[in-house]
């Protein structure tokens, strides 16, 4: 099967792979490009643990075609994290409120979290579970993870009105 | 003590949220080849050939396996630490690959290729001969004197049957008076749906087969292996890295036998074998559907005078766990409320379905469910307060139970009670709600449990931990327990560090497990880490601590005895003044030209007590009769689990649990195609676990009796937290609507079948 050159930009950095035209961007990201963060719970859409954003909307990257990437934003949450380090305050608010037990939902989680956090709209808690329906955790009962999002949203708004 | 009761952040939490955690697909190198099983498609039966002519002319195929070439050895699977006695061994029934096919599904062939592609197309091209016969799905069918062997070592297709009595239920009864109630209670086939789905890879080095896996029971399964291939102990090596949940499923072997195997037939090169989301749900394990025929006489002052209960448990196709979750439910019917003469039966039946296991709680949700139930069938039907009720009856502090000799060391259940009831307005609302008309009726319910943190005296306890001081006083914390999300590292560390005077960021601890060098623990199952495993750790922190002291003594030319060790300064013992940091004892203990001593300790905890974790549900819904919905309105679990070690994990694993109890009682089933036995919904979507949207906001609170026998006064609390709320749910729904409903989940089909049946709806 054929392999094809797709150029796109991965946190932040432009990047080119040959791919297989059949793999799925998770297999391009988890494979090619080592972004281990991008979790494989199911291959079908169905947990969202492998969530990525494509230029600023979430998706789930097992069922969205490497292919299609080309000329695309990715960011991963290999991108949160700063050159030094550093961390997000979205991934300091899962760490504070105890969102995080096994952790392989997380990063999808934080992921589908960005445009919350990012958006103008305060959403309510109803809202934010709405938004993130799509993921799917079994070990934290999605209560302290709402709690992350709800308070790193209200941050942000305060900062935003601040300055 | 300030470390143990904080709330101190999950020491993995930072790796976790930056994608710096590796989980065991992460580690695959990328040269590994790709093994795949190739699963049945009938349920019973025989597989009498196989065509492997296209499958080995796909190009990039390496190997093909089938069950006519794997070792002749039947082994085990359950994460049961080994009995030395016979009689107590696990059961040894399934071959790595087998011929005899025992449900739809079973592993009967493996194809091993250089990469995905090739070994998906190669699997679909073996072309399998079998000799077909009807599956037997339900308990009742295998049963039956005509039914067909599932295993031929046990002809009736029992796996094993047990009973006891206490006091003499039959003249217990005869007493004047008694009010009878008698109930049949059914609980669904179930599945863990960890995120992280069941997978390993395995190569050869040194010798040696190592499987790198996503298990909870590294030891555990290193012996397992090595009784399936029929090799030493030592000659197979267990690594566990992080793993994305476990809740039981993982607390057996599931890929590594065969993984192990297969590395063996490619000359040791890396073999991956990782399960699909649909294998993972098919494939692995499921949790027992169990039925409850459950029969109590009451006295009119409300105590119990008899009770009995024969129960039923669907073990599918292998023994796995086999008949101990259903002793355990059947046990745990007696324990909670331990008054009158108690009779209890019990069967584990083989089925053609696919294997049940462990599942959090282990059999207590199935009984919970049943006895709750029950309960308040009781009340409904008497009168009797359900609080009332259940005080009167339920275990008390300083019960023995008469037959494993398990003690109540400590109980704060009538706290939990008065704090659920209180934050819910029970009994109130309870009233109120009793008859309701109209479309939209509001309900209470409750639920109580006990629940044994470990697994003393059926089976052996025990635990080993190592600490290692660095140069510069800080120390590796090595623990053969295992972290499955449930926060275990996290509470070793704060242990450690209480135990010996160092602050938590001094302690290292070591998370991956590997069994060349991890000391023993049998693994993460019951509710045991904190309370077994923590002793372990307590222990070593102990002796840790007095070897440094014992080195700063002959430092400072003082008595070691007078010193102590406070955050990570030696002082004289109930001072404060630091005399010397550890950091410069650890430097001088490793370099001194005179008496270099390297300061390690290692100690094992061979646990011989065990103790009762106890807790209550609350909750109160809204039911759409026509709509046949219930929608939680507010939900409660209030737990004693002794003393808290960490609020914010504690937390956390009691919203995970509730999460799992609403999935248990209002939407969670496997579904089995009838004529082939074919499971339905094995996948995220038809199987309909919780998400974000279908979860209400969730209520933890907890009461805190200091258990004598704990590391820290602590008890279980991991799996208990699932237990009440089905069944409170169900006790919320009668008090709705006045519908008892006897099975879950309480979904719109099985609601709209008992509310047709009890007039609500036509
Ligand atoms: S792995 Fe992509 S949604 Fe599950
Ligand atoms: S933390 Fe384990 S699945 Fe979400």
């Amino acid at each position: 099967m054929a392999n094809k050159l797709i150029t796109c930009t991965i946190n932040g950095k432009k990047k080119e792979y040959f791919v297989d035209v059949r793999s799925s961007l998770m297999e391009m990201l988890r494979g090619s490009a080592g972004l281990d963060s991008v979790k494989h719970g199911c291959d079908v859409g169905e947990c969202g643990a492998c969530t990525v954003l494509i230029d600023g909307l979430p998706y789930n990257s097992c069922i969205y075609l490497a292919i299609w990437a080309e000329g695309k934003t990715i960011l991963t949450l290999e991108g949160l994290s700063d050159v030094k380090g550093a961390i997000s305050d979205i991934q300091q608010a899962f760490i504070d409120e105890g969102a995080v037990q096994c952790g392989f939902c997380t990063p999808g989680f934080i992921m589908s979290s960005i445009p919350i956090i990012t958006s103008e709209h305060p959403y309510g808690r109803e809202e934010i579970r709405k938004q993130i329906a799509g993921n799917l955790c079994r070990c934290t009962g999605y209560v302290k993870i709402v709690d992350a999002i709800e308070k790193t949203q209200k941050k942000r708004i305060r900062e935003r009105q601040e300055s | 003590m300030q470390i143990i009761g904080s709330a101190m952040h999950r020491v993995d939490a930072r790796d976790k949220v930056t994608g710096h955690a590796k989980y065991t697909e992460d580690l695959i190198g990328p040269h590994t080849l790709v093994a795949k099983v190739l699963h049945s498609t009938i349920a019973n039966g025989m597989v009498t050939a196989f065509d492997l002519e296209e499958a080995w002319s796909v190009p990039g195929v390496v190997d093909i396996v089938t069950c006519f070439d794997v070792p002749d050895i039947q082994f085990p699977t359950a994460g049961h630490p080994w009995s030395t006695d016979k009689k107590h061994q696990d059961i040894a029934d399934r071959k790595l690959l087998n011929t005899r096919v025992r449900c739809y599904g079973d592993d009967i062939a493996a194809v091993i290729a250089e990469n995905e592609i090739a070994a998906a197309n190669a699997l679909r091209k073996i072309k399998v001969q079998y000799e077909e016969h009807a599956p037997i799905l339900t308990v009742e069918e295998a049963m039956k004197s005509t039914a067909m062997p599932i295993h031929e070592e046990r002809p009736d297709n029992i796996v094993v049957h047990s009973s006891y009595e206490i006091g003499s239920f039959e003249e217990a009864s005869k007493e004047p008076g008694l009010i009878r109630v008698e109930g049949t209670y059914e609980t669904p086939i179930v599945q863990h749906c960890h995120i992280e789905i069941a997978n390993s890879f395995a190569y050869m080095e040194a010798g040696k087969i190592v499987v790198v896996s996503s298990t909870q029971i590294p030891h555990i399964v290193r012996r397992i292996c090595s009784q399936a291939l029929g090799v030493g102990f030592g000659d197979i090596r267990i690594i566990k890295p992080y793993i994305g949940g476990g809740f039981g499923n993982k607390q057996d072997a599931l890929t590594e036998p065969l993984n192990a195997y297969l590395t063996t037939r490619v000359g040791g090169r890396p073999v991956k074998l990782a399960y699909t989301r649909e294998e993972t749900f098919a494939c692995t394990r499921v949790r027992h559907a169990m039925e409850f025929h459950i029969v109590s006489y009451i006295r009119p002052d409300g105590t119990f005078a008899a009770r009995s209960i024969d129960a039923y448990s669907n073990q599918g196709a292998y023994a796995s766990h086999a008949h101990a979750l259903v002793a355990n439910a059947v046990n745990g019917f007696r324990m909670m409320y331990p008054v009158g003469a108690i009779k209890g039966n019990a069967y584990t039946v083989y089925t053609n379905l696919p294997t049940a296991g462990a599942m959090r709680a282990y059999g207590i949700p199935q009984i919970g469910f049943a006895m709750e139930a029950h309960v308040d069938d009781i009340v409904s039907r008497t009168g009797f307060d359900p609080i009332g009720f259940r005080k009167r009856n339920m275990m008390k502090l300083g019960y023995v139970d008469p037959i494993t000799t398990i003690t109540c060391h400590s109980t704060g259940l009538e706290e939990c009670i008065e704090k659920g009831s209180r934050h819910i307005g029970f009994a109130e609302k309870r009233m109120r709600y009793a008859a309701q008309t109209g479309p939209l009726r509001r309900g209470v319910g409750m639920a109580i449990f006990c629940y044994k943190t470990g697994v003393y005296p059926i089976s052996l306890e025990t635990s080993a931990c190592r600490m290692i001081l660095n140069q510069d006083g800080s120390a590796q914390l090595q623990v053969g327990a295992t972290e499955i999300g449930q926060g275990a590292d996290t509470v070793f560390t704060m242990m450690a560090a209480e135990t010996a005077g160092f602050t938590p960021d001094k302690i290292h601890l070591i998370s991956t497990q590997d069994t060349d060098v991890t000391p023993y623990d049998t693994g993460a199952y019951a509710s045991r880490q904190t309370y077994v495993s923590g002793m372990a750790v307590k222990k070593t922190a102990e002796s840790l601590k007095t070897k440094i002291l014992a080195y700063a003594g002959k430092m400072l030319h003082k008595d070691p005895w007078d010193l102590d060790i406070k955050e990570n300064q030696v002082v004289h013992r109930n001072q404060e003044k630091s005399l010397i940091p550890v950091a410069e004892v650890a430097l001088e203990a490793c370099y001194s030209l005179t008496d270099s001593n390297h300061i390690a300790a290692e100690e094992t905890h061979h646990c011989s007590d065990n103790t009762y974790a106890f807790g209550v549900c609350f909750a109160e819904i809204e039911v759409d009769i026509p709509m046949c919905t219930i929608k939680v309105l507010d939900i409660l679990n209030v737990h004693d689990s002794g003393r808290i070690i960490n609020r914010q994990t504690a937390e956390g694993q009691v919203h995970g649990g509730m999460s799992m109890g609403l999935g248990y009682g209002l939407t969670e089933f496997l579904k089995f195609d009838p004529k082939t036995g074919r499971m339905l919904n094995d996948n995220l979507l038809d199987y309909k676990l919780m998400t974000a949207m279908d979860t209400p906001e969730l209520h933890a609170a907890f009461v805190e009796p200091e258990d004598p026998t704990g590391p820290f006064g602590n008890k279980a609390l991991g799996e208990p937290p699932i237990i009440p709320v089905a069944p409170a749910l169900r006790n919320a729904l009668l008090n709705a609507t006045g519908v008892a409903v006897g099975s879950i989940p309480l979904n719109p089909e099985k609601l709209f079948f008992e509310f047709s049946k009890a007039g609500l709806i036509r």
